[in-house]
């Protein structure tokens, strides 16, 4: 044996062994669950389940919990960015796009990435919600519709790669998601009349891999939806991170709206892929298979709600299913292998379709749609949810959804012609309860408008228990092996319930609204969970 | 003062601080009689414990009605209040055009009157561009086009609206109806004048058309804004409080009280928390004549903040 190969060993231990163990390999990724210490994706896992294996803080010492660290942004945009957690170190987006590394433990900053957008004009707030990994590289998505690979070491950028014209009303917005060697990203502008896509990177070079159309093109399937040249104004946002089942090497994704909003006069059909979810091959992505959640929408109901897979018991087989809360109002269960519809049932008030016909197509109910003079629908224009991240528990078997139960809007549509770059909105909502992201005095009764975290059963779409708030929530939820489930709302407060009950375990007040979803990890064999609320990241252990 | 269908009562009878002071227990003595009647701090229905003491209260309350300053309970939609067009209108329009949208002359939105418009694309056409040579601007760089649109279909709500049918009254002449005839001021507010309790007019002139202050007078539980709202929290050891809601989140709710006390009270240690059906300020339907209620609404509509008189 050579003398030498005892110290050869040790030196490669010593200088590769913690680089490796820092790389993030999509095997990894892949395999998240099997290290919940880490948050190596947007929504946990590539499945999106938003459910840790942690079961460090339970809902026996969950009242314990105590503040860790704060990290106080420098941005007075909404803060809806889900951290990611690598060996330590936790990486997040200061809005609208300055990544931020930080010391897990402390919220003491490595290192901030400063990244100045061009002219963009998002229609909801100059946001973002997070970043994705691979090996030593963070990737992120921008406001003018760029896409960035930052060196996760020191914060330097490695390459820039222009998705859209920004000009046009182009913008991203969500968390990246990395497939194998490639970087996923979407496009928002569903306000602006863009023509939306989603498209892969290769994660070393920048250069797009392929590009899948959520407005059906001259020649593609689905193109008879649309009349004309609407198409090509025809929207299709992208704005929420979808999921992977490598299993099936499908990528699924949630489609946003058709433009332009609430006048559908100008696009007759369809309008595929509009309020979609699409299953992508992840090498190719080419469509397998869609299933239109709102065909001809104007109600601006976004199906981008982020898909959760799983696998449960169906009618006495195991099923691979996705299940998705729509902000039309519906709860689903579809096969996610064919795309065929199980389930649809509503989940908060539904005024705007009185049901299904046997392939799973909604039935409109006459009249519900926008008028001149003003239509009352239900969910109202900010729907049933929205983006706010769902959990599943495969322990308690239970979905749970953000919901506002009873909002209502009315809508009025009115003509509109298209301008590149001009808002492409044709018409107006007034909503019962106000788009508002502070804790503005509430004076609501709860008949108008009240917000609330829904447990229900995916078998059967009945709601098992309702946390209750007097003011909506836009908040993600994050359920733990420890059938604990963490969650906030509008009115400032960031709480756990016990997943199987909803009763409040803990609460704690937090100032402002949490506007994103909580996540949890772990260093040095302690668990933490963290959470936005206002311009600050909050985290949270159990007391020592 | 007459009461429509009720005796006569010398409302100067009663001090005016103990009016104040009893617009929110007239609530308790309706729904929470005992209570109230066996608590040594009020001192007034205290003494009510007797033989006739249910005609008393009906009695009280009928007198406290009277006396009692006037909250000026304004609109509600239920499931509606947040009305984006108006608050754009209001921010944007109205300080130049006037809530009722008829302060220039020759323009009167209120009966779809334009001097240079003759559709709605014409208009929507002056908000964008604005009018040359006028002090009306361009407002494509302020608002975006769904906004212009919202302020459109406002102005469409406005022409549609019910409009007031007071002939002008005089402001001057309800600033005394205001503040002795009606004791407005027992609940109101107006700069540094009066009570906190109720909704602070100050400004109200600026934010509320004439149609809508003569039908707060006359009609008070027709329409009440979300924030003029009253709340009664009953505390575990039997308090009961009314009082101003001011805010509530799913855990705690604050509020003033008849004493102009800001209060907050976690939920889980209450008996009872509800909502006010009716608003406390009476209706001044057949208690003032027509000549009083067009001056009384003048005098609100001329309050507008640091401009009002």
């Amino acid at each position: 044996m050579n003398t030498r190969a005892p110290l050869v060993i040790v030196l490669v231990v010593f200088f590769w062994g913690p680089t490796s163990r820092a790389q993030v390999s999509f095997e990894r990724i892949l395999a998240a669950n099997r290290e919940p210490a880490n948050w190596l994706t947007y929504s946990g896992t590539t499945l999106s389940q938003r459910h840790s294996l942690l079961d460090q803080i339970t809902p026996a010492n969950v009242k314990n919990l105590e503040l860790q660290w704060i990290y106080q942004t420098r941005s007075l945009q909404k803060f809806e960015a889900t951290a990611l957690v690598v060996d330590g170190i936790m990486y997040t987006v200061q809005a609208p796009n300055d990544v931020i590394a930080l010391d897990a433990a402390t919220g003491r900053v490595f290192w901030t990435y400063s990244y100045n957008p061009g002219r963009a004009h998002p229609c909801c707030g100059r946001v973002n919600r997070g970043l994705a990994i691979l090996g030593d590289t963070l990737f992120m998505g921008t406001i003018d519709a760029h896409l960035v690979a930052i060196d996760a070491k020191n914060g330097r950028p490695l390459w820039k790669t222009t998705v859209a014209r920004a000009k046009s009303g182009y913008a991203i917005t969500h968390a990246p998601l990395v497939l194998k060697d490639k970087v996923i990203i979407g496009t928002a502008g569903g306000e602006y009349g863009i023509r939306g896509f989603i498209a892969a990177y290769d994660a070393h070079t920048g250069q797009e891999a392929w590009r899948f159309y959520t407005i059906a093109g001259p020649g593609e399937p689905g193109h008879e939806t649309w009349v004309g040249d609407s198409w090509q104004t025809g929207g299709g946002p992208v704005w929420m991170t979808g999921s992977y089942d490598p299993t099936l090497n499908l990528t699924y994704w949630g489609i946003g709206n058709p433009s332009p909003d609430w006048n559908g006069d100008v696009r007759p059909g369809d309008n595929l892929y509009s309020d979609s979810v699409v299953a992508l091959d992840a090498n190719t992505g080419k469509l397998k298979w869609y299933y239109q959640f709102t065909p001809h929408d104007d109600l601006d109901f976004d199906a981008v709600q982020v898909p959760v897979l799983a696998d449960i018991e169906w009618q006495g087989q195991k099923r691979k299913v996705i299940l998705w809360a729509n902000r039309n109002g519906f709860f689903y269960v579809l096969d996610r292998q064919t795309g065929q519809f199980l389930l649809g049932k509503p989940f908060v008030e539904v005024t705007w379709a009185s049901g299904f016909d046997q392939k799973g197509r909604p039935v409109r109910e006459p009249g519900q749609s926008p008028s001149p003079e003003g239509t009352r629908i239900y969910p109202g224009n900010p729907g049933g949810t929205s983006w706010y991240s769902p959990s599943y528990s495969p322990r308690t078997g239970l979905f749970y959804i953000s919901a506002w139960p009873n909002s209502s809007s009315i809508f009025v549509k009115v003509p509109v012609e298209y301008k590149e770059g001009r808002e492409y909105a044709a018409g107006a909502t007034r909503s019962s309860v106000p788009f508002d992201w502070s804790p503005a005095p509430n004076f609501r009764r709860e008949e108008e408008g009240y917000g609330a975290v829904l447990a229900v059963d995916p078998h059967s779409g009945e709601k098992k228990w309702e946390f209750k708030m007097t003011d909506v929530t836009e908040a993600g939820i994050l359920t733990t092996a420890s059938d604990l489930l963490f969650s906030g709302g509008r009115e400032g407060y960031f709480y756990a319930l016990d997943a199987r009950s909803g009763a409040l375990l803990w609460k704690t007040s937090l100032g402002a609204a949490v506007i994103s979803g909580p996540m949890t990890y772990s260093v040095g064999g302690r668990q933490y969970v963290a959470v936005n609320a206002g311009n600050c990241l909050f985290t949270f252990a159990v007391r020592q | 003062m007459s009461l429509r269908g009720a005796p006569e009562f010398p409302i100067l009878f009663i001090p005016r601080k103990q009016g104040r002071m009893h617009i929110a227990r007239i609530v308790m003595v309706d729904e929470s009689m005992k209570m109230v009647l066996g608590k040594q701090r009020y001192p007034i229905v205290n003494h009510l414990r007797g033989r006739s003491a249910r005609m008393w209260v009906v009695t009280v309350c009928i007198l406290v009605l009277v006396a009692s300053p006037p909250l000026i309970a304004q609109k509600i939609r239920p499931g509606f209040e947040s009305d984006d067009g108006k608050q754009l209108f209001i921010a944007n329009c109205a300080p130049c055009h006037g809530p009722d949208g008829d302060a220039i002359p020759g323009v009167d939105f209120g009966h779809g009157k334009f001097r240079r418009a003759s559709s709605n694309g014409e208009v929507l056409e002056i908000m964008r561009s604005g009018v040359q040579g006028t002090a009306m601007p361009a407002f494509s760089n302020e608002l975006s086009e769904v906004e212009i649109r919202r302020l459109g279909a406002y102005l469409t709500y406005l022409a549609a609206a019910t409009q007031s049918t007071l002939v002008p009254g005089d402001a001057a002449r309800g600033k005394a109806v205001f503040e002795s005839k009606g004791n407005c001021l027992d609940c109101h507010r107006i700069k540094d004048k009066g009570s906190r309790v109720g909704p602070d007019l100050t400004d109200i002139g600026s934010v509320r058309r004439l149609s809508e202050l003569e039908r707060s007078i006359l009609e008070p539980d027709g329409e009440i804004l979300p924030q003029n709202r009253f709340v009664r929290v009953v505390s575990r050891d039997d308090v009961t409080i009314t009082g101003r809601l001011l805010n509530q989140d799913t855990f705690t709710v604050q509020l003033m009280d008849s004493d102009e006390r800001l209060l907050s009270f976690e939920k889980s240690k209450l008996k009872a928390f509800a909502f006010l059906e009716k608003s406390p300020m009476p209706s001044y339907q057949g208690k003032l004549n027509a000549r009083e209620l067009a001056d009384l609404v003048s005098y609100l509509a001329s309050l507008k903040g640091n401009g009002g008189r």
